[in-house]
């Protein structure tokens, strides 16, 4: 159901007619034509096809299952024009299992080999070892492959070996008594040995050989490079919001690539490449964020009445259900103990309801009444056994210098004309049947206290009632084993808020000791190395040499009782000096021009003007940015890294040039200290290029 | 009125503690000469104490063999000395200075011929901050305390460490030291504990007119320093002095454990007693030097 179109007409061409395999369909795509401009263009029903994707995916043809076959077709390979016309029933009907993905792939495949035509036919005999005797026939080696087909037409010995997969190869030396032999090694370790029938036979299969290597090497790496790239290149929509979202949220950023990957200097993957933990942190990040408890109550949830009959709808979801649980332990335990074995889910859950509706009409007597006959009914009505332990727990851990009882009686509800009023009724105060009311006050105590713990289930994640369920056992098992010996903490909280401060030890920091081996022998040395150390540090010390302490001593002490006797000289200073002085002083403040001088941490940038300061910022995260996908390139291995540092390079002399302008057109006073912040730009810029240089001349002369 | 508190301290207030540097081998061989020196000091102090009526001047002489508190504003009472032709300040100041000049040259001659030419400012400062430590602890109300070194002599590198861990202490209880060197060469020391301290270092050019630049520089408080521009230095000289020979150095090896600094390798911190690991940056960098050669 493939169409093969060629446009020069050389259809099919196909010299080793009789060996082909019927499965040819793969082959036929890489039919020899003189075209040189290849399109694939493709039609048919399958989206995935176009253009873009095709070139998106793995090149390697090694991959291709039926790559053995489209080499007994193949004639050099030039380009081929394509027209493949997918007829919409043959992804079903075909019995080849070809998908058109690969077959684009082969195309593609074709397209990087496309540089060196001819193959090279010889007569020569397939040893699997040396002493084997060999079968002969005719080895043929093309740009991809090298065959061997033996004249028995039934032998099995048939060879189709890819140049991929060949490491090396190895011959016999022109006169060294031996067979003219060939032997290529192969990846996996073995090796196919070929002996000719004479040596120039061999001499041109070895060079025909030697440049295959060499340029499958080469086209393999750069190959694979591009593959990278532009795989990189198709980004997932998701994954491209990030990066405009990390762009929009980064001035800075965004200034950057504005500047590498608008001006071509880097592609669009290099500049995140050396991102990758942003985009990293960001998923994390959004993955974070979990979502607590609604505040609303959801006793607020009001059943539904349809009005003519006498039918009360709930409708519980997950959420609300996973709330129950939390809330109403009992409903929980009730649930992972009654579901299953003894009622099914809905049943459970109709019950509640009508427990939950008898509550809300306040009729008291009425659920008293249907407690008594139902006693799984009964269980949603009763008070919460588990919060009721769980409250004397909490009541326990409340700090034990708290007298509760004091207050236990402080409100208003016990007096007439006070209350809560809820749904338009006050609440009773009845004693009777007081194990099945509930207080507003205890439902909203309890939700408060819910909504404050958080959320520990992932309601998203578990969307059946039952692993709802079960996942909140889990993590409340876990909580339990956490407050454990509560007893000892509550003695030990007694203890802890009775303490007299006047019998504490003193509180020490906690800073770590510094431990200074011997202390002793620490201190005295420094003070053997201060008495050594006589020797004068500075050279004007060293005049005094001929004044004794004695002498100097003596003079410092005239000096005072000379004063002590005169008192002192007046005036202490002459006014031209004190002038002069002050003048230098505001001379020397004020010349600092954008000090504004507050804090002495300030650093010399924040003394520049605001234009220059960020102009300077900006050239540093630029070169940073540069100098980091520079040296990162090193060393060159493939010709995509050579292209990338010359950009690179062009790159970092255009900065150059930008600081050498920028430090030109400044006034003189703010010219040195810009030049001192410039100077450390340069010095890096200076050693990438020179390094950039000495490689261009190194690998200059190797090749010359 | 009502009871005020018997001496308001408002923030304006200052504690000024000036190390006097006394060392007469400096004096002697300086052109500056000490009389002059002290009289300029002298003019200043007498300025601060009138600045505030609550200002508070305590001076320490820093010697070559010790360091003492040579004057107390706070000690001593109003009263004439003497033949009554100088205030109270200069009288006690020169009194105490030149008994102390004369027991610190005793300590010389009893520590044998062994010449220290610095003096030591470890000590001076040390005891500057156990007088405002005094001041801290006396109670909430008390004036902004500040340091002011008046050094002349060389930094002895040999007192680094002690110097370092005054200036940090300084530091931690946000004292800053004031310093104004008129020696010849730079002070690393008095550079870095004004740097760290938040103080101001000042070098005059002009010893002449000392008495101009302490006034204009060194005389505002600590609460007015923020809305004065005070000279900045342009740049500060972080060398340090090496523990085990006491250079001083601009690069060396410093301690993992107890940053201790050594000029050279060592086995083991001298210090602290860390043994260190052997070196294998020689290997690594050879091994690297052989696994990039094939590709290049």
């Amino acid at each position: 159901m493939v169409v093969v179109h060629s446009d020069y007409g050389r259809n099919l061409t196909n010299e080793a007619g009789s060996m082909m395999d019927p499965m040819f369909m793969e082959a036929s795509l890489f039919v020899a034509s003189e075209s040189l401009p290849l399109e694939v263009l493709m039609s048919g029903p399958c989206s995935q096809v176009d253009p873009i994707e095709a070139s998106s995916g793995s090149i390697s043809p090694s991959r291709s299952p039926s790559r053995s076959v489209d080499s007994s077709a193949a004639q050099g390979f030039i380009a081929v024009r394509l027209l493949l016309e997918v007829v919409p029933p043959f992804r079903r009907t075909s019995t080849q299992p070809i998908s058109l993905p690969r077959l684009c792939l082969n195309c593609r495949a074709t397209m990087t080999m496309m540089m060196l035509s001819g193959h090279v036919t010889k007569r020569a005999k397939y040893k699997t070892s040396v002493k084997d005797s060999g079968t002969s026939g005719a080895l043929r080696l093309n740009e991809q492959k090298l065959m061997f087909m033996p004249d028995n037409r039934n032998s099995s010995t048939k060879l189709a070996v890819e140049f991929k997969s060949i490491q090396g190869h190895k011959y016999t030396k022109e006169g060294s008594n031996k067979p003219p032999l060939i032997n290529l090694s192969n990846t996996q370790g073995g090796s196919y040995i070929f002996e000719f029938d004479n040596y120039s036979d061999l001499h041109v299969c070895r060079d025909f050989v030697s440049k295959i290597l060499e340029k499958s090497k080469d086209t393999s790496s750069v190959a694979s490079e591009k593959a990278a790239v532009k795989h990189d290149e198709q980004l997932s929509a998701a994954e491209m919001q990030l990066r405009i979202k990390l762009l929009q949220e980064d001035s800075e950023l965004q200034k950057l690539h504005q500047q590498f990957v608008g001006g071509n200097i880097l592609t669009e993957a290099e500049f995140w490449a050396a991102r990758k933990k942003l985009l990293d942190n960001d998923s994390s990040r959004n993955s974070n964020q979990r979502v607590g408890f609604k505040s609303v109550m959801i006793s607020d949830i009001r059943p539904l009445t349809d009005g003519q009959t006498n039918k009360v709808t709930f409708s519980l979801t997950p959420e609300i259900i996973l709330q129950i649980f939390a809330e109403k332990p009992a409903v929980h335990r009730a649930f992972l103990n009654l579901v299953p074995k003894k009622m099914t889910e809905m049943e459970f859950w109709t019950k509640y309801c009508r427990a939950e509706y008898l509550n809300r009409t306040k009729n008291v007597h009425a659920a008293a009444a249907e407690a008594a006959e139902d006693e799984e009914l009964a269980l949603f009505l009763k008070e919460d056994d588990i919060l009721a332990t769980e409250v004397r727990k909490k009541i326990r851990r409340v700090d034990p210098t708290l007298d509760m009882e004091a207050d236990e009686g402080d409100d208003y509800s016990h007096l007439p004309d006070h209350g809560i009023f809820r749904d338009g009724c006050k609440e009773l105060n009845e004693s009777q049947h007081d194990i099945y009311r509930r207080t507003l006050l205890q439902d909203l105590n309890r939700h408060a206290a819910v909504v404050l713990e958080g959320r520990t289930v992932d309601v998203e994640m578990e969307d059946n009632t039952k692993a709802v369920a079960e996942a909140l056992a889990r993590s409340k098992q876990g909580k339990e084993g956490a407050d454990g010996n509560e007893n000892e903490e509550r003695l030990d909280r007694v203890s802890r808020s009775t303490t007299l401060e006047d019998l504490q030890p003193p509180h020490s920091l906690p800073l770590a000791p510094l431990s200074i081996k011997d202390a002793r022998d620490y201190f005295d040395s420094q003070q053997a190395n201060a008495l050594k150390n006589s020797r004068d540090p500075s050279g004007k010390m060293e005049s005094l040499g001929s004044l004794s302490t004695q002498e100097a001593y003596g003079s410092v002490r005239d000096a005072i009782s000379e004063m002590k006797a005169m008192g002192v000289s007046v005036p202490i200073i002459n006014p031209e000096v004190a002038l002069k002085v002050f003048n230098g002083l505001t001379h020397s403040i004020s010349s600092i021009k954008y000090n504004h001088g507050k804090n002495p941490w300030e650093s010399v940038v924040d003394r520049l003007p605001t234009a220059i300061k960020e102009k300077l910022l900006q050239h540093w995260t630029c070169i940073q940015e540069l100098l980091k996908h520079f040296w990162s390139s090193y060393p060159i291995t493939t010709p995509y890294l050579y292209a990338k540092v010359s950009r690179l390079k062009g790159a970092m002399s255009n900065i150059y040039r930008q600081l050498e302008e920028m430090k030109a057109s400044l006034q003189s006073d703010l010219r040195h200290q810009v030049s001192l912040l410039v100077r450390p730009m340069q010095q890096a810029l200076d050693a990438a290029i020179q390094h950039h240089d000495a490689d261009l001349q190194k690998r200059s002369a190797k090749s010359g | 009125m009502a009871s005020a508190p018997s001496k308001l301290y408002s923030d304006d207030v200052s504690l000024v503690v000036v190390l006097l540097d006394t060392n007469p081998f400096f004096w002697t061989t300086s052109s500056f000469s000490f009389s002059h020196f002290l009289s300029h000091v002298l003019a200043f102090l007498n300025a601060i104490l009138t600045l505030n009526q609550l200002n508070q001047v305590v001076i320490i002489a820093t010697g070559c063999n010790s360091c003492d508190y040579v004057y107390d504003s706070s000690k001593t009472a109003n009263q004439s000395f003497g033949n009554g032709r100088m205030p109270t300040l200069c009288a006690t100041l020169l009194q105490n200075l030149e008994e102390f000049m004369t027991k610190d040259e005793k300590l010389g001659i009893e520590e044998a011929e062994e010449r220290i030419t610095g003096s030591l400012l470890s000590g001076s400062l040390s005891m500057a901050l156990c007088y405002i430590q005094r001041v801290f602890r006396s109670g909430s109300l008390h004036p902004q305390p500040r340091i002011l070194c008046l050094q002349g002599s060389p930094d002895g590198p040999e007192q680094y460490v002690a110097i370092m861990n005054a200036i940090f202490s300084a530091q931690r209880s946000m004292v800053p030291i004031d310093s104004c060197y008129i020696g010849a060469q730079n002070s690393a020391f008095l550079q870095q504990a004004s740097y760290i301290t938040g103080g101001v270092h000042h070098k005059p050019q002009q010893l002449d007119g000392l008495f101009q630049y302490l006034l204009t520089i060194f005389a505002t408080d600590l609460h007015s320093r923020s809305f004065v521009q005070l000279p900045k230095p342009v740049g500060v000289d972080f060398r340090a002095s090496c523990f085990c020979h006491k250079n001083t150095i601009d690069m060396g090896y410093i301690c993992s454990v107890c940053l201790s600094i050594f000029c050279t390798r060592h086995k083991k911190c001298s210090t602290c007693g860390s043994t260190f690991g052997q070196a294998q940056s020689d290997d690594a960098s050879a091994t690297n030097r052989k696994r990039k050669a094939p590709d290049s």
